[in-house]
């Protein structure tokens, strides 16, 4: 039935017709309309951020940590230019979120009115798809049209301008109820044939190895479940990209850690030496493939994804499977019963004995210290004092993010909230804000670095109006630590500008606010200390004060292959990596 | 049945394409289309764009790029990934094609300059559009090459500006996209 209101309210309409019940935004001039039909609604709870950027990583870490679709309201110009970032971030990324943005009214789009920029124009490049609703006619189709476009196939951010004066425009509205599109049609169901195949080369391969990604958590828990039977029914080992943590337990015993640059040395050679690789949900990331010549280059490649351009974009593959990966693997599952119940771990022995060798390495090793706190332990504790709470992790972005994503482990999907494609540097304070309002009595932590942390500082405020109890846990350095890094590997130890000359005092940052801070920088206090940030039903700031100079390793230096990595006793790192590897990033 | 894709890395040399692509005639469809093309590093040799099926809001931009194998089709996958994207057709990978192009060209000259213009239009099936006492406007058809051909022919004989479509082309057969 349709039913006559404001452009305004249909926002809202649409948003309860979504079950959306979170909503995370910063009002304006442009918004005004929508605002007030917010005030007059009880079904969607509106956060009030400190700056668009936060709304947006919030709106993420809620997706992430839901599997739901992250919604985001904004106003027009700076507004929208500043959720520009997180839109970028959450592309990269795939997650699902749909960002409305006020927009001057459609007489005055073009006349550079104040607040005004162009949203689509500025937003084409970094959303999945954008619309500038011209009309209030249109308004309910592209509302219902962008929670499908941004949830189906391979998910993304999808923006929707509204000028002021559609907002204040009377028209119809009806939930259009889409689940189709007459040109965008994601294929979900991959080819039998093709499944087929690739079953048989399974059966076959003697040095198998899954390669998991981002996908098997955005496909649902169906997919992680079918993930985990399949590893089981086969015997192969399993790594997965920083973006694919959790899917697979990091305590089951094919778990081989994380891959890539800072991957482990078992994840890498397996990658290396394989003769069957399965990616699973993941795209050959260059952090991943390294040397791409060199990428392992005596195996038959297996790719899924339901993205058809993934598919040779940066590795050529043998076998591409378009389609969800949850349907996928359920249909691999079915096929490998229907020809054996018995799982290969007997004839793929020797592989496994060679990974065990590799294992032996213990390339997440580090040296251990009394006096003062290595980041590693710091996340080590953490991991040991939180394993057994209802936790979320989300991270910035540098060294600290690297470490927690090699010494926490995930063992559940949506527990680990990171900005992976973008890197974006802020992610992770207002991404745990968002964490915990979709779960607020969980322990949510961000796993922070000191400088990261500071280009979202603000919203501890939105976490205080909140009552969200978050902890940022800062490994503090008082270096850009990752540009430290590459300073010494690549430009003789001159570290420009990567130094902290002035940091603020996090506790009593942590206090201004109206949170709760605390510093340690004594190994021995860290375990008591951790429990107090557990313990407090407040946000807290954690100073955690660390080796300034660590490195985090082991790495793929730039330009060279998985097997080359830089193992954690390499003495000096600076003269590793040759010209043609010096221009990539 | 699926395509295994060995055959993408066999050829490291640059091909001329010529793409087809249905899309729906939206505000900023053409926007999303080029800032692909410039966003990922893909050439355009020649693209021209108008609206098709007017009844439907359907437009068909044909485009022409150079590319190597793997570049090609990941142009293809990439535009089709556009929401208000249809179908991607490569014409050229699918065989013969028709490709026509439209120039219209002044050419300014008196005498024996003006009579053999007028020859070699005749000759290349250029119909004279507009006129005066000391100049012509061709309008001129065909293959690009021909239209080429002419444009170079007209250089010594008072060549004063050229505009060119750019080139649009159709499958030939039955088949329609």
């Amino acid at each position: 039935m349709a039913e006559q209101m404001t452009g305004a309210e249909m926002v809202i309409q649409a948003l309860v017709d979504q079950e959306v019940e979170h909503i995370f935004g910063y009002p304006g001039g442009a918004v005004l309309p929508i605002y007030d039909a917010i005030f007059q609604n009880d079904k969607v709870e509106h956060i009030l951020v400190r700056h668009e950027q936060g709304a947006t990583h919030a709106a993420e870490g809620y997706a992430r940590s839901t599997g739901k679709c992250g919604v985001v309201l904004v106003t027009s110009g700076p507004g929208a230019t500043n959720a520009v970032t997180g839109l970028t971030d959450a592309l990269l990324d795939s997650i699902p979120m749909v960002c409305i943005t006020g927009q001057v009214p459609t007489p005055l789009i073009g006349s550079d009115a104040f607040q005004e920029c162009d949203t689509v124009g500025i937003t084409r490049n970094c959303t999945k798809h954008n619309y500038l609703v011209k009309s209030v006619e249109d308004l309910p189709r592209i509302l219902h049209e962008a929670f499908y476009v941004a949830t189906s196939g391979r998910p993304g951010p999808v923006v929707i301008d509204i000028p002021k004066d559609v907002q204040f425009a009377l028209g119809n509205y009806a939930n259009p109820n889409i689940s189709s599109h007459p040109t965008y049609k994601p294929q979900m169901e991959g080819e039998l044939d093709a499944i087929k195949i690739a079953v048989d080369m399974m059966l076959k391969a003697e040095r198998p190895v899954f390669y998991t990604g981002g996908g098997v958590i955005n496909s649902g828990d169906d997919a992680t479940k079918s993930l985990r039977e399949m590893a089981e029914l086969t015997g192969f080992p399993v790594t997965s990209t920083l973006m694919g943590l959790g899917a697979y337990p990091a305590d089951g015993e094919q778990w081989l850690g994380m891959l890539g640059m800072h991957g482990t040395y078992e994840a890498n050679m397996a990658m290396h030496d394989c003769d069957l690789m399965i990616c699973v949900g993941a795209r050959f990331d260059d952090r991943i493939t390294g040397r791409i010549d060199a990428f392992s280059p005596n195996s038959r490649k297996i790719h899924i994804d339901i993205d058809p351009s993934s598919i040779n974009k940066n590795i050529v593959v043998d076998l591409p499977i378009v389609g969800d990966c949850g349907h996928v693997l359920e249909e691999m599952v079915r096929l490998w019963r229907a020809k054996t119940n018995a799982p290969r771990t007997e004839e793929i022995q020797p592989w496994l004995q060679q990974i065990d060798q590799w294992r032996a390495v213990k390339s997440l090793r580090y040296e251990k210290s009394d006096s003062v706190i290595k980041p590693q332990y710091a996340i080590e504790r953490l991991y040991e004092l939180t394993k057994d709470r209802d936790v979320y992790i989300t991270t910035e972005v540098g060294q600290h993010q690297m470490w927690a994503a090699q010494h926490f482990h995930f063992n559940q999907p949506n527990r680990w909230m990171t900005s992976g494609g973008l890197g974006t540097m802020g992610y992770g304070l207002p991404a745990s804000v968002g964490v915990q309002v979709a779960h607020r009595d969980a322990l949510v932590i961000d796993i922070a670095g000191e400088a990261s942390v500071q280009m979202t500082m603000q919203e501890m405020s939105t976490a205080v109006q909140y009552g969200l109890p978050i902890k940022i846990f800062i490994l503090n350095n008082e270096y850009m630590g990752m540009v430290r890094q590459w300073q010494e590997l690549l430009h003789g130890g001159r570290y420009s500008s990567s130094y902290s000359e002035s940091l603020p005092d996090f506790v009593m940052m942590a206090q201004a606010f109206g949170a709760h801070g605390i510093m340690c920088d004594d190994p021995k206090e860290l375990d008591d200390k951790i429990m107090e940030m557990i313990e407090i039903d407040k946000p807290v700031l954690f100073d955690c004060r660390v080796t300034k100079e660590e490195n985090c390793l082991p790495m793929i230096p730039s330009g060279k292959a998985h097997h080359e990595m830089i193992l954690p006793d390499t003495a000096d790192i600076g003269n590793i990596i040759d010209e043609k590897g010096k221009v990539l990033v | 049945m699926f395509k295994p894709s060995w055959d993408l890395e066999r050829s490291q040399s640059v091909e001329r394409h010529t793409l087809t692509v249905l899309v729906d005639n939206e505000p900023g469809v053409l926007a999303r289309v080029v800032g692909l093309f410039s966003a990922r590093g893909f050439n355009i040799d020649s693209l021209t764009v108008s609206e098709t099926e007017h009844d439907r809001h359907r437009s068909r931009i044909t485009i022409v790029t150079v590319a190597t194998p793997k570049v090609l089709s990941q142009i293809k996958l990439q535009l089709e990934r556009l929401i208000p994207v249809h179908r991607v057709h490569d014409l050229t990978a699918e065989g013969e094609s028709l490709e026509r192009e439209l120039a219209l060209i002044k050419v300014a000259g008196k005498g024996e300059n003006r009579v053999e213009t007028l020859r070699l239009a005749e000759a290349f099936r250029a119909n004279v559009v507009d006129a005066s006492i000391d100049s012509f406007v061709f309008e001129i058809t065909g293959r690009p090459s021909k239209v080429e051909q002419f444009i170079s022919l007209m250089q010594p004989l008072g060549l004063v500006e050229v505009v060119r479509t750019g080139l649009t082309a159709i499958s030939r057969g039955k088949e329609g996209m």
